[in-house]
C-alpha cells in the first residue's frame, strides 16, 4: 500500500500533527477490496447515508417540535402546516425510519447468506446485532413523539413487555414511566432518548466500521482475499458503485416521500392520543411486525412460567440469538454458493419471515394464530439447531482458492469436481 | 549481572512481598471503595426516573354512584388510568358465582373481588399488555363471557373481570377503594 505524500504544504503540515488525511487515504482510497463483491454489498454504505439524514432531519425536526403531552400533537401538525418546508423535513424523517430499516435487513440477510459472520468477523457481526437493538428502541421511541393514538398504544404495549418480568416487573414498568401510566414524563424521556441513541448508533458504526478494515469485506465466493489479484481499490471502484447504488435507493426514498408518505403509517395516528379509547386494532410499523408476531404466537403456558413472560423472551431471542450465530454454524464454508442445503433452508428462513412479518400486521384471530406458531418455531428451529446440525451433514461444493483463481477458467483444478 | 548474595535476596524478596501485600490491600481498597462511590452515585440517575411528588400526590379520586343504573357502567380516571365502575344485574352476579374455580386460569372467587356483589370495581388495564378492554358502552362487544373482551391481543374476561381465555396472565385488577357512605366511593 502506498504511503500517500501530501504536496500542498497546508495539508502536509495537518497530516504531520494530526494524520487525518493518511488515514483517509488509507481508508476510503487505497483500501483494498475483493473484486467480487456484488450488489448486495451496497446496503452497508447505504445504510450509513440514511443515518445521516435521519440525524440531519432529526436535529431540525427538534427545533420545532414540543415535547409535552398537551403540545406534542399540535406542534407535529403546526411542523406539517406552518413550518417552512417542515411536510417535506418531517415526511423525510419518517419514512427514512422505513428506508433504514429496509437497507439494514437486506444487509443482515447478505451477511447471513454469505456467512459474513463467520470468524474472524464475529464482533463485527456482534456489533451490527448491538445496531439492531439501538434502532429498534430509537424508532420504538421516535413512534411515540407525535403523540397519536398509536403512538401512545405503542407505548403502552411495548412498556408493558416489561412488567412480564417476575417479582419487580411492575416497578420496572413505572420507573420507565415515570408515573402509573404513559404520560408526560415518559413522552419528555423519549425525546431525550430518542435524540441520544442515533449518536449511540453512530458510534457504534464507528466501532463497526473499524472492526470491518481489520479483515476487510467478506465476498460473495466466501474466501479472503490473498494477494494483489484478489483485490481492487476501494476507491474510484466502490465509491462509484456505491454512489450508483445510493441514486437507486434515493429514486424510492423520495418516490415514497413525495408520492405515497403516509403510506406505510397508520391513519389512527392522526387522532390525538387518548388514554381512554385503545384503537380496535393495535400495530407496529411493518419493520417491527415479525417481532409482533413471535410475542403474540406465545399463547402457552410452559409449566409455570407464564405464556406473557414466555412471549417477552421470545421476542427478545428473536434478535438475541444472532449474536450467537457465529458460534452456532459449524460450516467451515462461508457463502451459501457453495452450500446446497444451507442455501435452501435459507430462502425459507427469509420466506418464514415475510410470514411472520404478514402474521405480524394482522389481528391474532383464526388461522393467523397457528399460521404466527408454526413461523415462530421456524424462525427458531433454523437458526438453532438447523444451523449446527446443516454444518455437519453438508457436503459442500469444492470452495476456489481465491477470488481470482475462480475467474481464471482451466486454472483453478477444483472447478470441475462440483 | 551479578549473582547477588542468597541471604540478601532472601531478605530481598521478603520486603518485595510485604510491600506487595501493602500495595495490593491498597490497590484492592482503593478500588473497592471507588468502585462502590460510583456504583452509589448511579443510584440519583436511576430514582430520577422513578414516578415524582407531583405524580405520587394525584392519589385518590371520589365518584358519585347515584346516577349509575343497574347494567351500566362508568369509566372514570385513577392516577391516569381508566377504571371501570359496573352496576351488576343479578344474572350477572349469579353467573360470577356459579363459575366453578377449576374453569378459572387465575382463580378467584367472585365474593373476593366484589366488596358489595353489586358494584364491580376494576383497574380497567387488560393485564396482557395495558390494553383497554371493550365492554364499558352497551354496544361493545363483551367477549365469551359477557364481561369484557380486549380487542388488542384477543382476552375475554367474565362478568367478575377474571380471565377466560386469551393470553392475559391474570384477572383484572382491583383499585384500593372504600364505600364513604351509601352512595359515594372513593378510589385510591
Amino acid at each position: 500500500m502506498s504511503q500517500p505524500t501530501w504536496k500542498n504544504p497546508i495539508v502536509a503540515w495537518i497530516d504531520y500533527r494530526l494524520p487525518i488525511f493518511t488515514f483517509t487515504h488509507h481508508e476510503l482510497v487505497d483500501y483494498p477490496t475483493p473484486r467480487n463483491l456484488n450488489y448486495w454489498w451496497n446496503f452497508g454504505s447505504l445504510a450509513g447515508v440514511v443515518l445521516v439524514i435521519m440525524i440531519v432531519t432529526g436535529i431540525y425536526l427538534a427545533m420545532h417540535y414540543t415535547p409535552h403531552t398537551d403540545y406534542a400533537f399540535a406542534s407535529v401538525e403546526r411542523i406539517m402546516r406552518d413550518v417552512n418546508y417542515g411536510w417535506l423535513i418531517r415526511y423525510l424523517h419518517m419514512n427514512g425510519g422505513s428506508i433504514f430499516f429496509a437497507v439494514v435487513y437486506i444487509h443482515l440477510l447478505r451477511g447471513l447468506y454469505y456467512g459474513s459472520y463467520k470468524a474472524p468477523r464475529e464482533i463485527l457481526w456482534i456489533i451490527g446485532v448491538l445496531i439492531i437493538f439501538c434502532m429498534m428502541a430509537t424508532s420504538f421511541m421516535g413512534y411515540v413523539l407525535p403523540w397519536g393514538q398509536m403512538s401512545f398504544w405503542a407505548a403502552t404495549v411495548i412498556t408493558n413487555l416489561f412488567s412480564a418480568v417476575p417479582l419487580v416487573g411492575e416497578e420496572i414498568v413505572n420507573w420507565l414511566w415515570g408515573g402509573f401510566s404513559v404520560a408526560n414524563p415518559t413522552l419528555n424521556r423519549f425525546y431525550a432518548l430518542h435524540f441520544l441513541l442515533p449518536f449511540v448508533i453512530f458510534a457504534l458504526v464507528f466501532l463497526h466500521l473499524w472492526a470491518l478494515h481489520v479483515h476487510k469485506s467478506n465476498n460473495p465466493l466466501g474466501v479472503e482475499m490473498s494477494g494483489d489479484a484478489d483485490s481492487i481499490p476501494f476507491h474510484p471502484y466502490y465509491t462509484i458503485k456505491d454512489t450508483f447504488g445510493l441514486g437507486v435507493l434515493l429514486v424510492v426514498y423520495f418516490g415514497f416521500t413525495f408520492f405515497a408518505p403516509n403510506v406505510l403509517g397508520e391513519p389512527d395516528n392522526y387522532i390525538e392520543a387518548n388514554p381512554l379509547v385503545t384503537p380496535s386494532h393495535i400495530v407496529p410499523e411493518w419493520y417491527l411486525t415479525p417481532f409482533y408476531a413471535v410475542l403474540r404466537a406465545i399463547t402457552f403456558d410452559i409449566w409455570f412460567i407464564p405464556a406473557k413472560l414466555i412471549g417477552v423472551v421470545a421476542m427478545f431471542a428473536s434478535i438475541g440469538v444472532l449474536f450467537f450465530l457465529p458460534w452456532l454454524d459449524t460450516s467451515p464454508v462461508r457463502s451459501a454458493t457453495f452450500r446446497p442445503v444451507y442455501k435452501q433452508f435459507f430462502w425459507l428462513f427469509v420466506i418464514d419471515c415475510v410470514v411472520l412479518w404478514y402474521v405480524g400486521a394482522n389481528p391474532p384471530e383464526g388461522w393467523f394464530i397457528p399460521l404466527g406458531q408454526f413461523a415462530t418455531a421456524y424462525y427458531f428451529f433454523f437458526l438453532v439447531i438447523l444451523i449446527p446440525l446443516i454444518g455437519f451433514f453438508e457436503r459442500p461444493r469444492a470452495v476456489p482458492d481465491s477470488i481470482a483463481s475462480a475467474v481464471t477458467a482451466g486454472a483453478d483444478p477444483h472447478r470441475e469436481q462440483s | 549481572m551479578t549473582e547477588p548474595d542468597s541471604a540478601a535476596a532472601a531478605a530481598l524478596d521478603a520486603g518485595d512481598e510485604a510491600g506487595d501485600e501493602r500495595r495490593d490491600f491498597l490497590l484492592i481498597a482503593t478500588s473497592v471503595i471507588g468502585a462502590t462511590g460510583t456504583a452509589l452515585a448511579l443510584w440519583p440517575f436511576i430514582d430520577t426516573m422513578n414516578p415524582s411528588a407531583d405524580v405520587l400526590a394525584l392519589a385518590s379520586t371520589e365518584i358519585d354512584l347515584l346516577p349509575i343504573e343497574e347494567g351500566q357502567s362508568i369509566t372514570i380516571v385513577w392516577r391516569g388510568k381508566p377504571v371501570f365502575v359496573r352496576r351488576r344485574t343479578a344474572a350477572e352476579i349469579e353467573e360470577a358465582r356459579a363459575t366453578s374455580l377449576d374453569a378459572l386460569p387465575d382463580p378467584e372467587t367472585d365474593e373476593a373481588r366484589a366488596e358489595k356483589p353489586e358494584w364491580l370495581i376494576l383497574v380497567g388495564i387488560c393485564t396482557h399488555l395495558g390494553c383497554i378492554p371493550l365492554g364499558q358502552k352497551s354496544g361493545d362487544p363483551r367477549g365469551e363471557f359477557g364481561g369484557w373482551f380486549c380487542p388488542c391481543h384477543g382476552s375475554h374476561y367474565d362478568t367478575s373481570g377474571r380471565i377466560r381465555k386469551g393470553p392475559a396472565p391474570e384477572n383484572l385488577a382491583r383499585p384500593p377503594y372504600a364505600f364513604l357512605d351509601e352512595t359515594t366511593l372513593k378510589i385510591g
